[in-house]
C-alpha cells in the first residue's frame, strides 16, 4: 500500500514535469497561436525554424560558443587540475580556491563583473565576442577541473613512475598514462562545459554583442515581443532541443553501460 | 625524478593565470567601482544609498521572502521524491533519477516558456498572481538540482543503521525522524545551496512570468542597462558578500563533494 502511495506520487510529479514540454511539443505540430485552441496539424513551425535567417544564425551561433568556449574550457581546465594536483601547497590552494569562486557565485554577478572588467574597465569592444567567450570559459572551466580533480585522485600513480623507469620521457608519460586514466573525467567536465554554456543567459547577456544572440537571450527577448510566427517557431525549438536530449540520455547510458560492463561493474561498487 | 615533477606543475600555470585575471581581478574591479564615483572619487554613497533607500531595502526583502519560499517548496517536493526513489528496489531506478533530471538539460528559458503557455491557459492573467508564478516557475527550473544531491546522500545512507533502529524497539516514524532525516542533512543543505542563491538572482524568471517586482539580480541588469557601473558594482559586492556568509554557513555541513558540480556530474 505504501509502495503504492509512493509509485503513484513519483508519477503524478514526472507528469507535472513533463506535462508543459509535451504540450508544447503537440502543439509546435499545429498552426495554432494559442495552447488551448483545437488546430489541424502543421509543420509551419518547423519549416519557420530552419528557414528563417535571424533563427537559424541564433541557433548556430549558440552551438559554436558552447563547442569553443567548451573546448576551451576543457583544456585549461584540464590542465589545470594536472598541474594543480603536483604542485607545492600554496599554488595548490590558489588554484582550489579561486576555481570554487564562480562555482558558488550567482551568474549574474559573474557576468556583470567580467562586463565591468574587461567592456568598462579595459574598454574592450564586446562586438569582439572575446569577452564572451572569456566569460563562457569562466562558467565551464571550474567545472571542468572539478570532474578531473577526482579522477587524478584515484589514479594509479605507480603506474606513471613505471613509464619513467621504462624510458620514457615526462610528456610522453603524460600522454600516454596520466591522460587515458583521467580520460573519463575530461569527458564528462566537456559534456557539462557544454550544457552550462548552452543554458547560461546571465553571461551572455552583459558580454556579448549587441546584435548576437543565444538561444536564451533570443527567447527571452521573443516573449517580450509580439509576434507570433517567432513564438510558435520557439515552441519547435524546444521539441527539437528535448528530442536530442532524450536520444543523447539513450546514448550515454548504452556507452555508459558497456563501459561498466567492461571495468566488471567498478561503478557499481562505489 | 624532480625535474619530471617541476614541468607537471607547470601545466596549471595557464589556468591560475586564467583565474587571477577573469575570477580574482574583475571581484577587485568590483570593489573599486562599488567605493568611487563617476570622477574616480573614494565614495560610500553607493553604500548608503542602497541602505537608506526603501526600494532596494523593499527588493532584498523581496528576493529573500521569494528564495526562502522557493527553497522550502523544493526541499517538500525533492525529500519525498528522493527518498521513495532511493529506498525502492525499483528495477530501473536509475532511469526514473535520469528522467527526473532531464529537464535541466533543455534550455531553462525555454522550459519557463513552456511552463508560462500552461499557466496562462490555468490562470488566465498571469499578472494576477506574480509571487505564486515565481515561486512555481522557480521551483520548476531548480527542482532537480534539489533531487539529485538528495538521492546521493540517501543512496549512501547506511542500511544497517535503520534496521538497527527498528530491531531496537524504534517505530518507523521515529527511525525516520532519528536516524534517517539526521543523515540526510549532507544532501539537504547541498540542495540548498543550489536553489536559494539562484531564486535570490534569477530575475529572467520572474520577467517572463510577468512579475514586475524587482529581486536583487534586478537591480543589476536595470543599473547594468543605464549604465550605472559604480551603483551596480556595489549590488554585486552586497550579494557576492550574502553568498560568501551562505556558503561559509553551509560548507559546515554539507558533503564536500556535492556542491552545484558534484550534483551535474
Amino acid at each position: 500500500m505504501r509502495k503504492t502511495i509512493g509509485k503513484l506520487f513519483l508519477i503524478l510529479m514526472l507528469l507535472v514535469i513533463y506535462a508543459p514540454i509535451l504540450i508544447l511539443a503537440v502543439y509546435s505540430f499545429t498552426d495554432s497561436g494559442n495552447i488551448g485552441s483545437i488546430h489541424g496539424f502543421s509543420m509551419q513551425n518547423y519549416v519557420t525554424l530552419f528557414t528563417k535567417g535571424e533563427l537559424r544564425d541564433m541557433i548556430v551561433g549558440t552551438v559554436l560558443l558552447a563547442l569553443v568556449s567548451s573546448l576551451l574550457a576543457t583544456i585549461l581546465g584540464t590542465m589545470g587540475a594536472i598541474g594543480a594536483f603536483y604542485s607545492k601547497k600554496l599554488a595548490k590552494n590558489f588554484i582550489n580556491t579561486a576555481n570554487q569562486i564562480p562555482v558558488v557565485n550567482a551568474d549574474v554577478v559573474t557576468g556583470f563583473s567580467i562586463c565591468v572588467l574587461l567592456i568598462v574597465a579595459f574598454g574592450m569592444n564586446k562586438e569582439s565576442y572575446v569577452p564572451l567567450l572569456i566569460g563562457h570559459v569562466v562558467l565551464s572551466a571550474p567545472f571542468v577541473y572539478l570532474s578531473v580533480v577526482p579522477k587524478l585522485k584515484q589514479m594509479d600513480a605507480s603506474l606513471y613512475e613505471a613509464a619513467m623507469d621504462l624510458g620514457a620521457s615526462p610528456s610522453m608519460a603524460l600522454r600516454k598514462v596520466v591522460i587515458p586514466q583521467i580520460m573519463p573525467g575530461i569527458v564528462s567536465g566537456f559534456a557539462l562545459a557544454i550544457t552550462l554554456s548552452l543554458d547560461d543567459y546571465f553571461i551572455a547577456s552583459y558580454t556579448k554583442p549587441a546584435t548576437f544572440n543565444t538561444i536564451s537571450t533570443y527567447v527571452v527577448n521573443a516573449t517580450k515581443g509580439s509576434q507570433t510566427e517567432i513564438k510558435t517557431a520557439l515552441w519547435a525549438l524546444s521539441t527539437v532541443i528535448f528530442l536530442i536530449v532524450i536520444l543523447a540520455v539513450v546514448v550515454m547510458n548504452v556507452a555508459g553501460r558497456k563501459t561498466t560492463s567492461e571495468k566488471g561493474g567498478v561503478r557499481n561498487e562505489k | 625524478m624532480r625535474s619530471s615533477r617541476f614541468a607537471k606543475s607547470g601545466l596549471g600555470i595557464p589556468y591560475a593565470l586564467f583565474l587571477l585575471l577573469f575570477v580574482v581581478a574583475p571581484l577587485f574591479v568590483l570593489l573599486y567601482y562599488a567605493f568611487t564615483n563617476g570622477q574616480g572619487q573614494f565614495t560610500v554613497q553607493n553604500l548608503a544609498a542602497f541602505f537608506t533607500s526603501p526600494n532596494t531595502i523593499g527588493t532584498l526583502a523581496y528576493s529573500f521572502a521569494l528564495a526562502v519560499v522557493t527553497t522550502c517548496v523544493c526541499v517538500l517536493l525533492a525529500y519525498p521524491i528522493a527518498y521513495i526513489l532511493a529506498r525502492s528496489n525499483m528495477r530501473h531506478k536509475s532511469v526514473i533519477l535520469v528522467a527526473f533530471v532531464m529537464p535541466m538539460w533543455i534550455n531553462f528559458t525555454l522550459r519557463i516558456t513552456a511552463l508560462k503557455e500552461i499557466l496562462t491557459v490555468l490562470e488566465g492573467n498571469l499578472a494576477l498572481h506574480p509571487f505564486l508564478n515565481s515561486v512555481i516557475g522557480m521551483t520548476y527550473d531548480f527542482l532537480p538540482f534539489m533531487i539529485l544531491p538528495m538521492y546521493t546522500t540517501l543512496m549512501k545512507l547506511d542500511t544497517s543503521l535503520i534496521e538497527a533502529a527498528g530491531d531496537l524497539g524504534a517505530n518507523p516514524v521515529q527511525t525516520f525522524l532519528k536516524v534517517t532525516l539526521p543523515l540526510s542533512v549532507p544532501g539537504i543543505i547541498s540542495g540548498i545551496t543550489m536553489v536559494f542563491l539562484p531564486s535570490m538572482t534569477n530575475y529572467v524568471v520572474l520577467d517572463m512570468l510577468y512579475n514586475s517586482t524587482y529581486i536583487m539580480g534586478s537591480l543589476i541588469g536595470s543599473y547594468f542597462a543605464s549604465y550605472d557601473w559604480h551603483n551596480g558594482s556595489m549590488i554585486a559586492l552586497i550579494l557576492l558578500l550574502i553568498i560568501l556568509i551562505f556558503t561559509l554557513f553551509t560548507n559546515k555541513y554539507s558533503d564536500e563533494d556535492e556542491g552545484r558540480g558534484g550534483a551535474l556530474i
